[in-house]
């Protein structure tokens, strides 16, 4: 995926692309009949590579292959998970990858029409992007008659206004189609089924969908060798907190535990710092913390499970794995911190964030994120009072599971994992055995001033 | 047409029966276990917005045969969903398991509940809203005593002004998008929306518009909470002092079912009761505020002679003479389209026993719409047509009445449709307010309005509807078909007629579209009639 970020020499139009063998799997794939490209991406183990995980080719199996309606698919640039930054650097330096991705997923899939739904806050990206689609339509990669194989596409990329809710899928289909981004309730919505204009619509990654080219090119049971079982191809972590050495890091899935992403690849913890806790996969993924033990599953060769004991440094990098530890990989962002976090301000900073972004739809994750916050904040500013912790919890378990879509998880793992796991720094901090005087709103003279303004 | 499929659905334990297309939420409320819910209106789309409707749901669990497998009691052992379901958007299933009231789906309406009244500004004692809010009512059950929430409220606009009858207190809102559903889906006008995010979302009209549609006040009546209020009603009432009574509008041909609120015989409000035949659950603006002339300052509530206060005895007396001054051939009489069929029908009886030919009522034909407000603004042309009231006769009478061949006029209900009555020998009129009419006329006589009588008409489909007092007429007012009653008693002798259900019987009989037909027949939701 990343081969081309970063590189010496390389840049982000289509010549370069072309020369170092671009479009040449586009080629390939227009040979092939549709249900074998869907086949092999079914083969390759493929897992979507936006956060939740969902294996692409039975998404792609939703799609009937004589479909009367129009088929759509929608690649998902809203990169917007604090802590990642991979999907900007394809975009960014290797536009035509996604291109050529998009362009044999569209072909799979019997779609005529696609939409890049690039986030508001990636205009150079943008327009890098319309750049890339000009240029391919010159050599007759995307319009009518792609390469006379008798497949018509267009690419159109949207550019959202700046709201994360517009990651999710029905918040986007929503937001593409000019309304508020309120995510669709599921059942009936599933866009397989009833997406954009309510027709069928696949909406993926966009690093999966790069995985799409390189699928064909080496075929799925090729591909499926990287990595591990249930957990194939590469994935894009993107490590950032207090490491040496930040960064993005493109690695097979599994390939490296914790320990070795954060003290070999990263360079370690900053000098005289020490490991405190791990946000392994995005903002919203529950926090790890340094010194836990986590009891998983193991195969033994015989055969039978066995289980044992590991630390947050031999947690391995994979799906699965980060789940048994009851986190996930989510969207790849690794955020590292050391001892000198304070995991209250932490967790405010993230309740901050999710409080902002709550697009306000239903009632538990639009009243509960902003509550958590205020909660926090208090503490924050020393006004926490001994119920303050449970409290939190208990906002936090009334949003998890009863939202319309997963933004509800999203703001409530992290105060139910922070709380849980740093319960001495919470409890220490919520100390007042009743609430302290609320500070006023407004001083008693600009509530004068705005009875004034008003009469 | 064939019997709809019927499922097998678990709720809370019990097996039972409903037909295919059967929501969750209206499946559960069938089986007495009533599901709350803020969001969910059986009239509009579901959003599954507000989440109170959360419940445990299950399917039938799959053997490795793809069959349900059965437990002991030969029933599909069911697989309970570990997250709860909303019950508001999805339809029953063959096999189907639910629990209303498991741990799981009381903590979920128990959350749901305090974070919509973490930032509600809790004045219930000065809302409109209060003793038929669903918050109030659901806080019974699923409420906290205490709340937990310290901190400041979300602070938002008040006392706004979204339409012309449509006041928006946005602190009170809950956000489950009923208004802005109605607005989109019923006048199909999409003019209100939500602005701002997360815990400070907050309905508005769209930029440079209004909630100025005619349907706008039903956006109040479904407003689960106090968040809009009718500007009309707003701090006249207490709800839980208004007396109910199921009534129907008479503003137009369509009759709209409602309930009329009033306390201590003034008429507060007039709300929509559902009729499916009739009006759904909905009801125009117009319609609905038209009522307020009831408790007019120039309202007349007292008989009259040549303009002097009259007993009533005396006055009917006095109009009875003057209709049979001149010979029946210059007597006419104008009726009106807003009357109930039981004094269309007595006038009828009337103009027979003086032999008066020249009888008709007056048209009100203005702008109609597709939706239910009839561009015919009288509310039973069809009874009038019916029961042999209305003619083409019109515009003969006022020929007449201006050329000075009719010398009597008999004006019931209207006013003087535009006539000059300068050349009238004596004018006889029934009314409720000052009009050309009632200024000239010889005998006043005060009657009642559609709120303080009891009657039946015909609405523009042809379905005989009821009216029901709601309050006492005014004054010395009475009921319409008491004075016609009067009248043709004074002119003809006792007919033995003491109450409306004969004045109905009598009508009946002779009327074949009314054959078997009695005033308590019609019942509350009335009775299609087949008229040619």
């Amino acid at each position: 995926m990343f081969q081309n970020v970063d590189r010496e020499g390389w840049s982000e139009d289509i010549g370069c692309y072309m020369e170092n063998g671009g479009y040449e799997e586009l080629r390939k794939a227009l040979t092939m009949e549709r249900t074998a490209i869907v086949n092999e991406v079914k083969a390759s183990g493929l897992r979507g590579r936006g956060g939740a995980g969902f294996p692409c080719g039975v998404k792609w199996g939703f799609i009937k292959l004589d479909e009367p309606k129009p088929v759509y698919l929608i690649c998902n640039a809203d990169e917007s998970e604090p802590g990642t930054f991979k999907d900007r650097y394809i975009l960014h330096q290797d536009p035509h990858q996604l291109l050529e991705g998009m362009i044999i997923s569209s072909f799979a899939l019997g779609v005529h029409l696609a939409y890049i739904y690039i986030r508001g806050e990636f205009p150079t990206g943008a327009k890098i992007l319309e750049t890339a689609i000009a240029e391919a339509r010159a050599k007759n990669f995307l319009g009518k008659n792609i390469l006379g194989s008798g497949f018509d596409l267009e690419i159109y990329v949207h550019r959202g206004a700046g709201a994360y809710i517009c990651g999710e899928e029905t918040g986007l289909i929503e937001s593409l189609e000019g309304k508020r981004a309120y995510p669709r309730i599921k059942p009936p919505y599933f866009p397989a089924v009833l997406g954009l204009y309510q027709c069928p619509t696949i909406v993926n990654n966009v690093e999966t969908l790069c995985n799409i080219k390189h699928i064909v090119r080496m075929g799925g049971a090729e591909y499926a060798k990287i990595g591990k079982p249930n957990n194939t191809g590469t994935r894009v972590l993107c490590v950032s907190g207090d490491v040496r050495e930040p960064g993005y890091f493109e690695l097979e899935v599994g390939a490296v535990t914790m320990g070795e992403l954060i003290y070999d690849l990263c360079g370690g913890m900053k000098p005289g710092r020490k490991l405190k806790a791990v946000i392994p996969g995005g903002s919203s993924a529950k926090v790890l913390r340094a010194g836990e033990k986590y009891k998983i599953k193991t195969k033994q060769p015989d055969g039978s499970t066995g289980e044992k004991e590991i630390g947050i440094e031999d947690i391995v990098m994979d799906f699965d794995s980060l789940a048994a530890v009851g986190s996930m990989a989510g969207s790849g962002g690794v955020i590292v911190m050391d001892d000198s976090r304070d995991m209250l301000w932490t967790l405010n900073n993230i309740n901050e964030f999710y409080a902002h972004e709550s697009c306000g739809q239903c009632t538990p994750c639009r009243e509960g994120s902003l509550w958590m916050k205020k909660i926090t904040e208090r503490m924050l500013l020393g006004g926490g009072v001994e119920r303050d912790p449970a409290v939190l919890k208990n906002v936090a378990d009334n949003i998890a599971g009863r939202t319309i879509c997963a933004f509800g998880e999203a703001c409530a793992w992290p105060t139910q994992s922070f709380v849980a796991k740093f319960k001495e720094e919470f409890d220490s901090r919520a100390g007042k055995p009743v609430p302290p005087p609320m500070p006023p709103e407004y001083l008693p003279e600009e509530l004068i001033g705005k009875e004034e303004a008003h009469a | 047409m064939s019997a709809p499929q019927m499922l097998n659905v678990q709720i809370n334990g019990e097996w039972k029966q409903f037909p295919k297309g059967t929501r969750v939420i209206e499946a559960c409320a069938q089986a007495g276990s009533y599901i709350p819910r803020y969001c969910y209106h059986p009239k509009l789309t579901s959003p599954g917005n507000c989440r109170m409707c959360l419940i445990e749901m299950g399917m039938p669990k799959m053997g490795p045969d793809r069959k349900p497998e059965l437990g002991p009691d030969g029933r599909p052992v069911i697989n309970w969903i570990p997250r709860p379901q909303i019950s508001c958007a999805q339809d029953v299933a063959e096999g189907m398991g639910i629990r209303t009231d498991s741990p799981m789906a009381q903590e979920c309406r128990r959350g749901v509940m305090e974070f919509l009244l973490i930032n509600h500004p809790l004045d219930c004692p000065i809302c409109d809203q209060a003793g038929e809010c669903k918050l109030q009512e659901f806080s019974v059950e699923y409420g906290n005593g205490g709340s937990r929430f310290l901190e400041h409220k979300v602070k938002k606009p008040k006392k706004v002004a979204v339409g012309p009858r449509v006041t928006l207190d946005a602190e009170r809102c809950v956000l489950c998008s009923r208004c802005i559903r109605f607005m989109k889906e019923v006048p199909q006008d999409d003019v209100l929306g939500f602005v701002d995010r997360g815990s400070y979302s907050t309905i508005a009209a769209h930029p440079n518009r209004q909630l100025d549609s005619n349907y706008s006040l039903n956006t109040v009546d479904i407003c689960p909470v106090g968040a809009l209020t009718s500007t009309d009603f707003r701090f006249k009432m207490r709800v839980w002092f208004l007396k109910e009574t199921k009534s129907f509008c008479t503003s137009c041909a369509t009759g709209c079912n409602t309930v009329i609120g009033s306390r201590q015989e003034v008429v507060y409000r007039q709300t929509p009761r559902e009729n499916n035949e009739v009006n759904s659950v909905w009801m125009c603006d117009y319609g609905r505020l038209n009522f307020h002339y009831l408790h007019s300052e120039r309202r007349l509530s007292r008989p009259a002679v040549k303009g002097e206060a009259a007993a009533w005895p005396a006055a009917i007396a006095k109009a009875a003479a003057e209709l049979r001054s001149v010979p029946a051939n210059e007597v006419a009489i104008i009726a009106s389209g807003s009357m109930t069929n039981e004094e269309l029908w007595l006038t009828k009886k009337l103009a027979s026993v003086l032999n008066i030919t020249l009888h008709d009522i007056v048209p009100h034909i203005e702008k109609g719409d597709d939706l239910l407000l009839s561009a015919d603004r009288n509310p039973n042309t069809a009874g009038a047509k019916l029961l042999g009231v209305s003619s083409s006769k019109l515009a003969e009478i006022a020929q007449g009445v201006e050329s000075g061949r009719i010398r009597v006029l008999l004006v019931l209900g209207e006013d003087a449709a535009g006539i000059s009555l300068a050349k009238l020998k004596s004018l006889v009129t029934v009314g409720l307010l000052p009009s050309a009419a009632t200024e000239k006329a010889s005998v006043f006589l005060p009657s009642a309005g559609f709120a303080e009588k009891r009657g039946s008409m015909i609405n523009v489909k042809g379905r005989l509807q009821r009216l029901n007092q709601a309050i006492q007429p005014p004054g010395e007012a009475r009921d319409d078909w008491e004075i016609l009653r009067d009248l043709i008693q004074a002119v003809s002798g006792a007919n033995g007629v003491y109450a409306i259900e004969e004045v109905f019987r009598q009508m009946a009989e002779a009327t074949p579209a009314l054959a078997g037909l009695s005033l308590s027949k019609i019942g509350d939701l009335g009775v299609q009639l087949k008229l040619e």
